[in-house]
């Protein structure tokens, strides 16, 4: 399933989408969950009993802020999450 | 068999009781639904909501407690029924119900009181894609029910008052506080209430449309939640995604439920 965490407001479009088929048989041992600093991703049991990555639902009300330091105005020219997630589980809509 | 979808919102239970029932030849099981009701909690807590609404549906069906094999609930509140063998998202639990009553949906449209989501599912009713707004009550029933209030209609007269309209007012604002102060300025500069009531439909369904957007619009497109008993809502979210015809289920705020007794039946087995 493709989930899509965040939302869109005033000032632009802010989703974390991941594709929890690729976390079933995580080819990256879960990275995702360290090379956050904020510690954006949590691993829960899905509907299906499969255990796949989430946005942590407090974080999902402000990725703007949260991931900013992360984007180029942060100093980095790729995002630690998708660098680290192997399988391209994750994508950012802005 | 007998199983139980019991649907936590954050304004509402809503409880389906659901028998299987074995017809002579057919291969898939077919089912019958037993009762469905809906209670507000009031001053009840969730739990105690919860038990009300459940005993009140096996009471009205004439079904103990014992003869329910299994209940699953869903909804904002679904880890407060203590009593549910398990709990399901809303987006498992809307795309089967949807698939169930609409073989043919492709594209689910899930608006109740406080979130609205865009959901894409398989043809089995298995939620394949989904967006909801994290942030924004805009895109939700509540934003439509404080606005009615601001006019001093009621939900029903206010969807009715919003097809007799044919203006396009822009609502820009994208957070209710300040969606709030521009309906206010249209009260005052006299715009004629069915217009305003059109303008803050539009803008729900603009907001619905987004998320449904981020997912995909695909196949027949069905809505679900308490959002389509809004016949103004429903025009305004076919004008926004650009659809001629969006299916919409007699009881659209009980398909959650039903998906989740459908979920519950099949694991069952
Ligand atoms: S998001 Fe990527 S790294 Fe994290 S569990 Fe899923 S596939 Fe693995
Ligand atoms: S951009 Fe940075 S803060 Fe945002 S999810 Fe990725 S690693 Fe975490």
């Amino acid at each position: 399933m493709i989930a899509n965490y965040g939302y869109k407001d005033g000032s632009g479009e802010y989703y974390i989408s991941i594709d929890t088929d690729k976390c079933i048989d995580c080819a990256a041992e879960r990275a995702c969950l360290k090379a956050c600093p904020q510690q954006m991703f949590e691993i829960i049991t899905d509907d299906y009993d499969d255990e796949v990555a989430w946005v942590r639902k407090e974080k999902t009300r402000a990725l703007a802020y949260d991931c900013a330091e992360c984007k180029p105005a942060g100093g980095y020219t790729s995002l630690p999450c998708t660098t680290a997630c192997t399988p391209g589980a994750i994508k950012h809509s802005w | 068999m007998i199983t139980a979808g019991i649907d936590m919102g954050s304004r509402s239970v809503k409880v389906v009781l659901l028998e299987q029932i074995k017809v002579e030849g057919a291969k898939a099981p077919s089912f019958a639904v037993k009762k469905a009701h809906l209670m507000l909690p009031g001053d009840l807590d969730a739990d105690q909501a919860a038990e009300k609404a459940f005993d009140a549906a096996l009471a009205e069906a004439g079904v103990t407690r014992d003869q329910v094999k299994s209940v699953f609930a869903t909804g904002a509140g679904r880890g407060q029924v203590a009593f549910a063998t398990e709990g399901i998202t809303e987006m498992t639990a809307g795309a089967r119900g949807a698939v169930f009553m609409y073989p043919q949906a492709r594209t689910v449209v899930d608006v109740g009181a406080e979130e609205g989501r865009g959901i894409k599912t398989d043809p089995d009713g298995k939620a394949i894609d989904f967006a909801g707004n994290e942030k924004c009550a805009a895109g939700a029933g509540s934003f439509a029910e404080a606005m009615s209030r601001a006019l001093q209609l009621s939900l029903k007269e206010f969807g009715e008052a919003s097809l007799r309209s044919d203006k396009s007012i822009p609502m820009n604002a994208q957070c209710t506080v300040f969606a709030e102060s521009e309906v206010v300025s249209l009260i005052h500069s006299s715009t004629p209430k069915e217009d305003i009531a059109k303008a803050v439909l539009d803008a729900v369904a603009s907001r619905v449309c987004a998320m449904v957007r981020r997912v995909g619009i695909e196949g027949n497109v069905v809505l679900i939640g308490g959002m389509g008993h809004n016949p103004g809502f429903v025009q305004s979210l076919k004008t926004a995604m650009d659809v001629d015809q969006v299916l919409l289920p007699e009881l659209p705020e009980f398909v959650s439920a039903l998906g989740c007794a459908l979920i519950a039946a099949e694991r069952v087995h």
